[in-house]
């Protein structure tokens, strides 16, 4: 909200520097955004009228002006304006005037006739955007003043940003308000004037929603001159509230609305039809807005209607068929109290923000009803005269919100804030802010004043406490830390050490978006039902994800783009899927690599990363965790992975952690892919968990190895074979694969596979013809389940 | 001295000098001092002498010994030291060449931040508890005193899926749920994502945000004013200027906004800063009676501070990252420089 100091300080004399003001109205909670002058800096220009208009011996569309600026002699200007007529006053830049953006008036000629001086519009002082002629200025205005002195523009504006608790600061005089609190100067607010009744029309107004409108005030008002036109003062304060003048009518209660914050409405007298009456809408109606917007009305709407139709939204915004125009004479003024229950939220539901909702949603002084229409009616008769009817009056006082005693206790300022107060130094604060304090023996009880709203509970008086004492004055201490160790779970293995692994293994992490394109889940997911918004932000990021890899595609696509030839990304984050109806948010971490297996280096050959470079990684994490030998890959399926280099990832109670895999080729065009891109995601819940370790006793015997080589079908899945070998038990301590071999020597269709067997007895050291009887065992066992034979 | 012990001390010298490898003086070593070394059977000779003679000429003869051990020793060593040379001059790399092996990669500036302020936090004994994204209407709005119709709602453009269902709009559900769980005393962070429907310049559909909440029967505004000023003097690693200012939260009351002098110009206004040398930083307050009510906490038992902060907004002014997009771009370029 934009308030001005020269209108601030008819409301309250301070004398603070406009620094110190912001400052303090900031700390009093009402934030300062921004403060600009109120007109750019210039000089010379004076308030001149012209005297001649004659045509330009060489310009069609220049006119020679004989100017006074009340001096014996007239000026000469030459000026391009449409509107320059004889007599119109306006801004004159005299010879030596600085204009805006440092632009100097010297004496000229244009087109061969002599200038000295230029008439101004409002964009050339800086006072509008833009302009369509000469700033006309009202026929008093004084011949000769200074324009800055005439318009007051040595004035600042401020920009409030104002929380939604605060609606008692929405116009100038509350925001005056709290200032005097602050400045410790008296609030000097309107008073209501007396309003001269001198015609006997009367609009009848029926209220039946009391509860949603507790009060309705109106007048009428007849024969309006609408050749007036709005006050230059006028003119400008609204201005400096960011309000174009649009006339009179507008201008005044939009005035009225800037100065005291009550929403009015003028209706066109002649196109109401019988009784004003004020009730909800209902089902299947229609009301075509100011705007021309039409909106469908519901029993949850306020209208405000006579007897054939809604003529407005209530507290929302004005009906297009009781508008008033430029010929309306008669009108029917409102000014009304809507509960803030009633306007709260229809704005946003219809997407009609406007002044009066924002106010009456937050909440307007119900009270204010009555200085507010008066002050309208003193205003507009002033500027366009007419005749105006008695007060219509509909107040339903049990409706009208209740004026509730607070009750504060003495304790409990000093056990919030922290700091012991003097009574009296609360109960100043509170007088401050017009509220009547009553004392019991243990607590205050508060009433506070009807514009503010705020006020509910207890704690909202501690606020105000606080706020008055200054927060930056109250105590600060050091958090009194008391509490016993919680428990420290090691089985659980925390997801930063996991992330460390990855990055220590050249991993970079990603932050994708939650939300995606419903085009890649398809493709990666095309069986997954996908969890909707209602209102995305634009249509590639309209459905949850339910894998992580649709943000990490994108992203790698990215970098290869900007010409990265590898990429390494894991990414942690919830994966949205709906299973038997339900939404599951699981906690994922997802891998994405492609390139090269490592940087490109010396003395070592570049090679493209493989499978089994990614499941090395994954293999860490869990050797991380000291369950390497627990979880199981296994040949899989998955979508969006190559059918041949997919395994699915189980631990030893059978639970499916993820998958890992290359991505499908059927999918490359879709992602633009170029190169192999390895996939990995399983669920953190599941590679989170640790082992605890316990202690086995340490073999003293040596041990020894023996290396095996066996051939076996193609087919046939390796780990099978040394899982088998390891869980055989005995002197087999451990397994390594450390070839694998097909061609040459091998029969077509089978393999050759290298293994190392680490061998060691509990007790006491093995002898060649121990070995030699464990290893024909084994090599018989093998050969029977898995038709593996010693290769010659 | 005996004219032919003479003459081998002489030989053997020679021999000595002339030696060029270990095994060659081991050859020499073995001709003189071995069994049937040239030392040894001068000593043998010692039996043809008179006895008075024999101690005098055995003296003489070991003497010369000892000088060709100690000659022996003596170039043994230089020869080795030779060799050694040798072999540190043959194995001798160039050290500035690149190390070999995996790159390093790096967490994400997000977590980075995070993980800074859950450590400053967990100094204290604050544990870390975690939320849903996809939240109900009741937890993210209804239970933190922000009915429907509250203007408030229309500071959070909301994500919806239904009218009760919506993504979180910020960490703070995450009180009403850790209340609903656990009794008093509390000291929680929760980190995480959080969604507005907004996308422009300063504002990305998705952020992030460390919720904070302590709940006990003696914990006042004075707490909360020097836990938070702590924090950010913690955080940014210097005696930052903190001020506290009344605001609005319907959650907290009283509640206030904390600005920082600005880190970019020092309080002396920059773009940054709009000029005023502050920046804000984050929203707090003392717990509102009505989310006590909410989760059934007698609020005249116990009493509760709450702040939230901006993730993004922390790690852009302590890094001086002058654009929010970038954090959801995922350009390596960029993530690199916080590795």
């Amino acid at each position: 909200m934009l308030v001005n100091e020269a209108w601030l300080k008819e409301f309250v004399d301070y004398s603070m520097p406009t620094e110190l003001l912001t400052e303090k109205l900031t700390m009093a909670g009402l934030e300062v955004d921004s403060v600009n002058p109120a007109a750019a800096d210039f000089s010379g220009v004076v308030v001149g009228q012209v005297t001649s208009v004659e045509a330009h011996p060489n310009a069609d569309k220049l006119r020679l002006c004989k100017v006074s600026i009340g001096a014996e002699e007239l000026i000469d200007i030459v000026c391009g304006a449409s509107n320059v007529r004889v007599d119109l006053r306006i801004p004159v830049a005299t010879i030596g005037a600085v204009l805006p953006g440092n632009f100097k008036i010297k004496k000229s000629k244009l087109r061969g006739e002599p200038s000295h001086g230029m008439l101004c519009s409002e964009a050339e002082l800086g006072l509008a955007e833009s302009a369509d002629g000469l700033m006309e200025l009202p026929a008093d205005a004084p011949i000769g003043d200074n324009i800055r002195d005439y318009l007051q523009l040595d004035d600042t504006i401020i920009e409030v940003d104002l929380t939604p608790n605060r609606a008692d600061c929405l116009s100038i005089e509350g925001v005056a308000r709290e200032i005097s609190c602050f400045s410790e100067q008296p609030w000097l607010p309107q008073t209501a004037p007396q309003i001269d009744v001198n015609t006997d029309d009367v609009v009848n107004v029926v209220v039946d929603a009391p509860q949603d409108c507790p009060r309705y005030l109106g007048r009428v008002i007849k024969g309006l001159d609408r050749t007036a036109t709005t006050p230059i003062w006028m003119q400008e304060k609204l201005r400096r509230c960011g309000q174009r003048s649009l006339g009179p009518l507008v201008d005044v209660t939009n005035y009225v609305l800037l100065e005291l914050g009550q929403p009015l409405h003028a209706f066109d007298l002649t196109k109401i039809d019988g009784d004003i009456v004020v009730r909800r809408g209902r089902q299947d109606e229609k009301l075509v807005l100011l705007n021309e917007q039409s909106i469908e009305l519901d029993d949850d709407v306020l209208v405000i209607a006579d007897q054939q139709q809604a003529l407005a939204f209530a507290g929302v915004m004005g009906g297009e068929s009781s508008a008033v125009n430029d010929d309306t004479q008669d009108i029917f003024l409102e000014c009304a109290f809507f509960t803030p229950l009633t306007i709260a939220g229809k704005s946003r539901k219809y997407g009609l923000h406007t002044d009066a909702s924002h106010r009456f949603e937050r909440g307007v002084d119900p009270e204010l009803c009555y200085r507010a229409l008066a002050r309208t009616v003193q205003l507009l008769t002033d500027i366009a005269g007419g005749q105006v009817g008695p007060l219509t009056d509909v107040s339903s006082s049990d409706a009208l919100p209740a004026i509730n005693k607070v009750a504060l206790r003495f304790e409990r300022v000093e056990r919030v804030l922290g700091i012991q107060l003097d009574e009296a130094v609360v109960e100043g604060y509170f007088h401050s802010l017009g509220m009547v304090v009553e004392k019991t023996a243990a607590e205050w009880l508060v009433t506070a004043p009807s514009y503010r709203f705020d006020i509910a509970i207890e704690a909202d008086l501690i606020e105000e406490v606080a706020r008055l004492y200054g927060y930056d004055n109250l105590p600060q201490n050091s958090l009194n830390i008391s509490g016993s160790l919680a428990l420290l779970e090691e089985k659980i293995q925390p997801l930063d050490r996991i992330k460390d692994l990855l990055v220590d293994r050249g991993y970079q992490e990603a932050i994708t978006y939650s939300f995606t394109d419903e085009a890649a889940l398809k493709l990666l997911t095309p069986d997954a039902e996908v969890y909707r918004l209602k209102n995305p932000i634009s249509a590639d990021l309209s459905v949850m994800r339910t894998t992580l890899w649709a943000g990490l595609l994108k992203a790698m696509d990215g970098n290869i783009k900007r010409n990265e030839d590898s990429v390494r990304f894991f990414e942690t984050g919830l994966r949205f899927v709906v299973v038997d109806g339900e939404l599951q948010q699981e906690q994922m971490l997802s891998l994405l690599v492609t390139g090269k297996a490592k940087p490109e280096q010396w003395a070592e050959p570049t090679a493209a990363v493989d499978f089994y470079d990614v499941k090395n990684d994954v293999e860490a994490i869990f050797a991380l965790n000291g369950l390497a030998s627990d979880y199981q890959f296994k040949a899989s399926r998955h979508d969006a992975l190559h059918p041949g280099q997919t395994a699915e990832v189980t631990n030893k109670a059978g639970e499916q952690l993820g998958y890992i895999g290359l991505i499908h080729p059927g999918l490359e065009s879709a992602f633009d892919i170029k190169k192999p891109v390895y996939l990995v995601e399983l669920k953190l819940s599941l590679i989170q968990t640790r082992e605890i370790p316990v202690f086995e006793a340490v073999s003293k015997y040596p041990s020894v190895r023996r290396d095996l080589a066996l051939i076996v079908d193609e087919k046939q899945a390796v780990a099978d074979i040394s899982d088998y070998i390891c869980q055989s038990g005995g002197i087999v301590k451990d397994v390594l694969v450390f070839d694998i071999y097909q061609g040459k020597g091998v029969e077509n269709g089978r393999k050759s596979i290298a293994l190392g067997l680490i061998l060691q007895g509990e007790s006491k050291t093995l002898v060649d013809l121990e070995i030699d009887e464990a290893l024909t065992e084994l090599l018989n066992n093998l050969d029977t389940k898995f038709n593996a034979q010693l290769r010659d | 001295m005996d004219n032919s012990l003479e003459n081998i001390a002489e030989q053997a010298e020679a021999e000595l000098k002339q030696a060029d490898n270990l095994s060659v003086l081991e050859d020499i070593r073995v001709s003189y001092l071995g069994k049937k070394g040239v030392f040894t059977r001068q000593m043998k000779t010692l039996g043809g002498l008179p006895a008075e003679e024999r101690p005098k000429v055995g003296a003489i003869i070991n003497q010369a010994k000892q000088k060709f051990q100690a000659a022996l020793e003596q170039r043994k060593t230089a020869l080795e030291n030779e060799l050694l040379a040798k072999r540190l001059a043959e194995e001798t790399i160039d050290v500035t060449l690149p190390g070999r092996g995996q790159a390093v990669g790096g967490v994400h500036p997000v977590t980075r931040t995070m993980r800074r302020i859950e450590q400053i936090f967990s100094r204290i004994g604050f544990d870390v508890a975690m939320g849903p994204e996809v939240e109900d209407d009741f937890h993210n709005f209804e239970a933190l005193n922000i009915p429907s119709h509250h203007p408030a709602r229309a500071m959070h453009d909301t994500f919806y899926f239904d009218e009760h269902t919506l993504l979180r709009t910020h960490t703070s559900p995450v009180q009403i749920r850790v209340m609903e769980n656990s009794e008093p005393p509390l000291k929680i962070i929760a980190p995480g994502r959080v969604y507005r429907c907004d996308s422009d310049i300063t504002h990305t559909p998705m952020f992030h945000q460390v919720e904070g909440f302590v709940v006990d029967k003696n914990v006042n505004f004075a707490d909360l004013k020097g836990v938070i000023s702590e924090f950010l003097q913690a955080f940014f690693e210097k005696d930052v200027k903190v001020r506290f200012r009344p605001s609005y939260f319907p959650f907290t009351e009283p509640s206030a906004e904390v600005d920082i002098e600005c880190v970019m110009c020092e309080g002396e206004g920059c773009r940054v800063c709009g000029q005023t040398g502050w920046l804000e930083v984050l929203g707090c307050g003392m717990i509102h009676p009505e989310v006590f009510r909410h989760i059934n906490i007698d609020s005249d038992v116990y009493t509760g501070f709450a702040f939230g902060m901006g993730v993004e907004r922390l790690t852009m002014l302590r890094y001086k990252i002058n654009d929010l997009r970038l954090f959801f771009e995922n350009d390596l370029k960029f993530l690199r420089q916080f590795n």
